[in-house]
């Protein structure tokens, strides 16, 4: 066992787990946050995407050891405060919609769709068919197209 | 939630639903104010139809109860019922005894409460109910069928609060209830007095339980149903705050997988380094039960990493060295005869024979559950539409009575006929008392679409005669590989009818459910639909929709070749030959919205294609793009194709309860039925499936999703409401399969259409599970 320290939806969190446990597991297990999901365990499905340092990324795929105290994740719980708000504008546009079926894979697209508008927005341009396309999350209920509704109107908000 | 006991004459001589009595008025009835200190009043759930005569008998009731629990039930006459509390906050409770996956039950049964309450739908909780044996019949979620049975019972309890709530208020505001107003959870007299629900709670109690004659609202009164609301489960949805089976804390039920066979249902003979692997870090437990060997661990990554390290030798399973081709060859062989009526000798034949593969029916949420098995009971929380058979299984795998197993209905993940069985569930408990500790049990994603439930390989050949332009006979024969069904299927065919002896088989059921639920809304003179099935072995169910998704793509496609040699527009044959007027109306409202017949380049083309089941009407039109530069477009690790780039469907439900959910439910239906046309199928090999997860397992993606999605919902006179979550997947399958035909001028007679080509690197099946990947950080975005 060892012990590592980084950040969590803006609190520094340190656990006492073996280096190569997977960040999903650090988070659902350990930290008992469990709004990332677990659909896959090999960064396919997309259901555990939160962000590091404001980036999605999938903490099935990567190892406690490799973050360090300076590491901010972000996991759905703690969306709405990087907004300093109740509710990020991306779930309120998931709201307005009513996108959710089951819910399972939501914290996950709404994470990834956060990233998806910042990244476009830093390219520059908005957002596109084609990038709505790339978006890999999967959704067993096919809640596809509310999905894409939902991010051009976050985007709107963001 | 109170419940005493009360007038034992009470249950046998009403009926809170069905048919009332002759003399009273339709939407005359008769419910229960429950003894108690708050608000507590009941209606029967589901009540008692009678069978019909295709379907089995009910069982019999030393079966079902023994004498210990008739004692005790007789004792409580409401027992039975479903019940609704209003509390001293003015919130009503309504435990559903149904389970909740996404179809959205819980939404349209508080938007029912609050409507005949007069309250805000905010003010309704509505949570799952555990278990309850002694509805017996009347706690399976499937056939779509939550609003047909529940709509009217739980207008009757909500009726039956609403009168005793009226009655309180008149007494305390001095007025008559007639003169009374309620809404928004406030009673109103002439005067202006007004009282809340919560300030009446107490007072509406009664200290007896006594039976009331209700009358419901008229519907053309309603204003809550009928309207469109989102889902009362949202805001957890989107905040991660919704709790599913694996983010329940249950004290030391640590995480626990099972290491599986690598051929189908195969079984553990050995372990070569059972010492070793519980030596590693996290493992607290590893043990041998008869799916594999299971590994309890600190975490789940722990588990996976145990798993992987199991060296295990195993007993092949009963499909053994079995594949595609060779499943194929039964079912060939089991194709029941056509037995063409004499027609005249003029008459044209056209014969077609399509092929359905095996199809994952596993939900995002894979198998899981939590038991907490001790020496003299045990205590289970997982997702499942028939937790009474859950139960009862778990009560005998363990050998404890079915009153000492608690088992507790989770809000699913997704099901789409995957928890109508409590697989998960049962293997909890085995291991939880196989190591005498609290588990939480989570399959592999690996280990769904391998050792989960699939939705069965199935053929249909269909003959149909041609006479002047009419079509003289209809013959089909589906074959399918048998569908299980002994998790029971609605209120009259039910699991324990399904394991009697006495010839009532699974095959009679299943053909009496293929009967039941196969319609061919054509006037094709002579109809013929018979089902054969052959059993080898596998681990089948029900995924959303049965056998309508197979039948209707092969019925659709044939009709559009008899339409074909008819020289008729697909559109104008079927409108010509349609006897259903809601399917019609359904059929032109697609056509209309969906501009059908407009001119499209070559290579891409429209599908149109009806569907008629759960008391409603579907119909989808489609638009697909084949042409090479769409086929060809790449994304990333990932199976493109062919695009459907628009998809508009009619759906006439019955009654609507909410209309925004009847849409949530056609878009998924949709989505399905792109993926069961095009994309998502098992490969059966050497008695293994390949497929391992999502980037083998091609369910629709967002690359795959149609542009343009329109849902139309049909207006409705009808007083009750039909089926909504698996309504919308049979005609889509059918009219993506008949664009597919006519853009590419090619009539596919497999699918789904890609099956032929095995576009991935299959994943080791020693070990059974894929390692963890480290590489994540390289794929920040």
């Amino acid at each position: 066992m060892a012990q590592h320290t980084f950040r969590v939806n803006g609190e520094s969190v340190t656990v006492d787990v073996a280096d190569d446990v997977r960040l999903l597991w650090v988070l659902r297990d350990v930290l008992g946050i469990t709004g990332p999901k677990y659909g896959c365990g090999i960064n396919v499905c997309k259901a555990c995407t939160s962000h590091l340092n404001g980036k999605a990324f999938n903490p099935c795929s990567v190892q406690v050891k490799d973050v360090g105290p300076d590491d901010e994740i972000t996991t759905i719980e703690g969306l709405p405060d990087t907004v300093g708000a109740d509710l990020h504008p991306m779930q309120e546009a998931w709201l307005q919609r009513d996108v959710a079926q089951c819910g399972y894979c939501q914290p996950g697209q709404i994470m990834a769709a956060v990233a998806l508008v910042r990244k476009v927005r830093a390219e520059g341009r908005a957002i596109t068919d084609d990038d709505l396309d790339g978006i890999r999350n999967v959704c067993r209920c096919g809640t596809y197209t509310r999905i894409r509704e939902a991010i051009r109107d976050g985007a709107e908000r963001m | 939630m109170t419940t005493t006991p009360g007038h034992p004459h009470a249950q046998s001589s009403v009926r809170a639903h069905g048919s009332p009595p002759d003399g009273i008025s339709r939407r005359r009835f008769i419910g229960f104010v429950v003894a108690g200190a708050t608000l507590t009043v009941a209606a029967e759930v589901g009540g008692a139809a009678p069978a019909s005569a295709a379907v089995p008998s009910a069982p019999q009731v030393p079966e079902l109860y023994d004498l210990g629990d008739l004692q005790t039930h007789s004792a409580l006459p409401t027992s039975q019922l479903i019940t609704i509390t209003v509390d001293d906050h003015g919130l009503a409770h309504f435990a559903i005894p149904r389970m909740e996956v996404g179809q959205g039950i819980t939404t349209a049964a508080a938007m029912i409460i609050a409507d005949e309450l007069s309250m805000r739908v905010e003010d309704v909780r509505v949570t799952l109910a555990p278990a309850r044996p002694e509805l017996v019949f009347n706690q399976l979620t499937g056939g779509s069928n939550t609003m047909q049975s529940m709509f009217t019972p739980i207008r009757v309890a909500a009726a039956v609060a609403r009168g005793a709530l009226l009655e309180a208020a008149a007494t305390a505001l001095g007025a008559t209830v007639a003169s009374l107003v309620a809404k928004g959870g406030v009673v109103t007299a002439p005067d202006g007095g007004t009282r809340t629900y919560a300030e009446l709670s107490g007072a509406a109690a009664s200290s007896t339980t006594t039976a009331v004659d209700v009358e419901l609202t008229a519907t053309s009164s309603f204003d809550v149903i009928g309207t469109p609301r989102s889902r009362i489960d949202a805001l957890d949805a989107v905040t991660g705050r919704k709790r599913f089976t694996m983010d329940l804390d249950v004290p030391d039920a640590l995480p626990t997988m099972v290491c599986r066979p690598p051929t189908l249902n195969g079984s553990p003979r050995s372990v070569d380094n059972l010492a070793a692997v519980r030596a590693l870090p996290g493992v607290t437990d590893v043990v041998v039960v008869d799916t594999g060997v299971a590994v309890r661990a600190e975490t789940f990554g722990q588990c996976i990493d145990a798993v992987r390290a199991l060296r295990v030798t195993w007993d092949g399973g009963p499909v053994e060295g079995e594949s595609d081709d060779s499943v194929l060859r039964r079912l060939k062989a089991a194709e029941l005869p056509m037995t063409v009526p004499k027609v005249p000798l003029l008459a044209q034949t056209v014969d077609l024979r399509f092929e359905f593969m095996f199809r994952s029916s596993a939900a995002l949420e894979p198998n899981c559950a939590i038991a907490d098995v001790r020496d003299d009971r045990a205590t289970v929380w997982a997702g499942l539409k028939a937790p009474i058979v859950a139960q009862r299984n778990i009560a005998k795998a363990l050998g404890l009575p079915i009153a000492r197993v608690a088992v507790n209905v989770v809000t699913g993940g997704g099901s789409f006929g995957h928890k109508l069985f409590g697989d998960a569930a049962i293997e909890a408990a085995k291991i939880s008392r196989a190591m005498g500790k609290p588990v939480k049990l989570m399959w592999h994603r690996a280990d769904e679409p391998r050792q989960g439930r699939t939705h069965p390989m199935a053929t249909s050949r269909i003959r149909a005669t041609l006479l002047a332009g009419e079509v003289l006979t209809f013959e089909q024969r589906h074959t399918s590989i048998k569908t299980d069904f002994s998790h029971g299927l609605g209120e009259r065919l039910t699991a324990m009818a399904s394991e009697l002896p006495a010839g009532l088989g699974n095959l009679g059921l299943a053909e009496s459910i293929f009967t039941l639920t196969q319609e061919l809304p054509y006037d094709f003179g002579v109809v013929t639909q018979l089902l054969g099935e052959v059993d080898m072995g596998f681990n089948t169910g029900s995924m959303r929709n049965i056998y309508s998704p197979d039948v209707a793509c092969a019925n659709e496609l044939f009709i559009d070749q008899l339409a074909k040699k008819l020289r008729k527009d697909p559109l104008a044959f079927r409108l010509a030959f349609l006897r259903n007027e809601r399917v019609k109306a359904c059929l032109r409202k697609v056509a209309e919205v969906g501009q059908w017949g407009r001119s499209m380049p070559s290579g891409t083309a429209q599908g149109i294609a009806i569907h008629s089941e759960y008391k409603g009407a579907t119909a989808v039109l489609v638009e697909i793009d084949c042409r090479p530069e769409t086929v060809n477009r790449q994304v990333r690790d990932a199976v493109t194709g062919p695009r459907v780039t628009k998809a508009v469907i009619a759906i006439d439900a019955g009654l609507v309860v909410n209309p925004r959910g009847l849409e949530a439910q056609m878009m998924g239906g949709v989505s399905d039925g792109i993926a069961l046309a095009l994309t998502s199928s098992n490969h059966l090999q050497d008695g293994h499936f390949l497929e391992a997860s999502w980037d083998n397992y091609f369910y629709t993606r967002q690359w795959n999703v149609p542009l343009t999605f329109e849902c139309i919902v049909m207006p409705s006179d009808a007083e009750l409401p039909g089926g909504a979550g698996e309504a919308g997947v049979a005609a889509s399958v059918a009219a993506t399969a008949c664009a597919y035909a006519r853009a590419t001028g090619t009539v596919p007679t497999r699918f789904p259409v890609n099956h032929g080509t095995v576009s991935f690197t299959p994943k080791t099946f020693v070990p059974p599970v894929p390692p963890s990947p480290t590489d994540g950080l390289a794929h920040t975005y």
